[in-house]
């Protein structure tokens, strides 16, 4: 009992916040609330088939197969998958972080398990296809154009910035979960 | 595209089940303590969207990047965005409201790139599997490449 308030502390804490926000600025504190029972109800609707397959891609699919096509050696192939899966993907940036813990359980390179990241964060299909028709195909595909370079660069930066040791502790820690 | 996440996710769950019953059990369960153990996280993530959205709502943003703001204007808009997290089907039609209300194109550029990239309230999950450091300068590097993609794209559209 006691652990498990120390794990919700913090949500406990904000959502005494959220109270205190009522009390004082009802409509505030209310308009608070509502979007976060409409953010409640889209985490309910869109994360539990991640959760799914990623539980699916832990059992079945061996780590020899992910070193294979994304590890260390796996070049540019291991890229454009990143690229691809990320892209694919649908949901919010908070989902793509427990996948990618398992693609490092799995032995994913860690400049893939980056761009894997960006492309979740940024280059979504069905993203993209709103975008363009809200603010135009140009538009769309400039932001398209810029990222794909932007996010190389980015995983590239970090992962060459980042010290062998504190990735080990990272991978060892993703292999937790 | 939720639909089709979970029509995949049920017929490979059902091959799955076909091909081994216990292994698809052992999967499951994975997939419920994955959950479980980011869940207090999560939860933290969805209240601060609330609060977050209540005060900088559409109408404060508009004020914030509204015509002829600048680069001022692109600065606010680079922050809002990274400090938000709105989902994107009411981002876009915004951005497009906020460009006809008189927002210049590189605002906006800004705007979506670091709302995308950057995740300010995402930040207590993102730590708790990269860890503070690389927490920070990814959200850092992201926030200083859409300075970049706003630049190009005010280049690009406005020049068509």
């Amino acid at each position: 009992m006691i652990k498990l308030l120390k794990r919700y502390k913090i949500f406990l804490l904000i959502l005494g916040a959220t109270l205190i926000l009522m009390l004082i600025n009802r409509p505030l504190g209310i308009k608070a609330l509502s979007v976060t029972v409409y953010s409640f109800k889209e985490m309910i609707l869109i994360i539990p088939p991640i959760f799914v397959l990623l539980g699916l891609l832990d059992i079945w699919i061996p780590r020899e197969t992910m070193m294979k096509y994304m590890g260390d050696n796996s070049g540019i192939k291991g890229i454009i998958l990143a690229f691809i899966i990320g892209s694919a993907a649908a949901g919010p940036l908070y989902g793509a972080f427990p996948v990618a813990a398992v693609f490092m359980k799995k032995g994913v390179k860690f400049s893939n398990v980056l761009i894997f990241i960006g492309a979740w964060s940024t280059t979504k299909v069905p993203m993209f296809l709103f975008e363009a028709s809200s603010l135009g195909l140009t538009f769309a595909l400039t932001r398209l154009f810029i990222n794909i370079p932007g996010i190389l660069i980015i995983a590239w930066i970090l992962s060459s910035m980042t010290k062998k040791e504190t990735i080990e502790t990272i991978y060892s820690n993703a292999s937790k979960f | 595209m939720t639909l089709t996440m979970y029509i995949l996710t049920l017929i490979l769950l059902i091959i799955s089940f076909t091909t081994n019953k216990i292994k698809t059990k052992k999967a499951l369960k994975k997939a419920w303590k994955a959950f479980e153990h980011i869940l207090p996280e999560f939860l933290v993530v969805i209240l601060l969207v609330g609060l977050l959205l209540a005060i900088i709502n559409p109408e404060l943003i508009a004020k914030l990047i509204g015509p002829s703001s600048g680069w001022f204007g692109v600065i606010i808009a680079a922050v809002v965005g990274a400090i938000t997290l709105i989902p994107g089907f009411i981002a876009f039609p915004t951005a497009a409201l906020l460009l006809d209300g008189g927002a210049g194109y590189m605002q906006i550029g800004a705007f979506i790139s670091t709302l995308m990239m950057v995740g300010v309230v995402t930040m207590p999950v993102e730590i708790k599997y990269f860890g503070k450091k690389l927490t920070i300068q990814r959200n850092l590097l992201a926030f200083a490449f859409s300075f970049v993609v706003a630049l190009i794209i005010g280049l690009v559209v406005t020049s068509i």
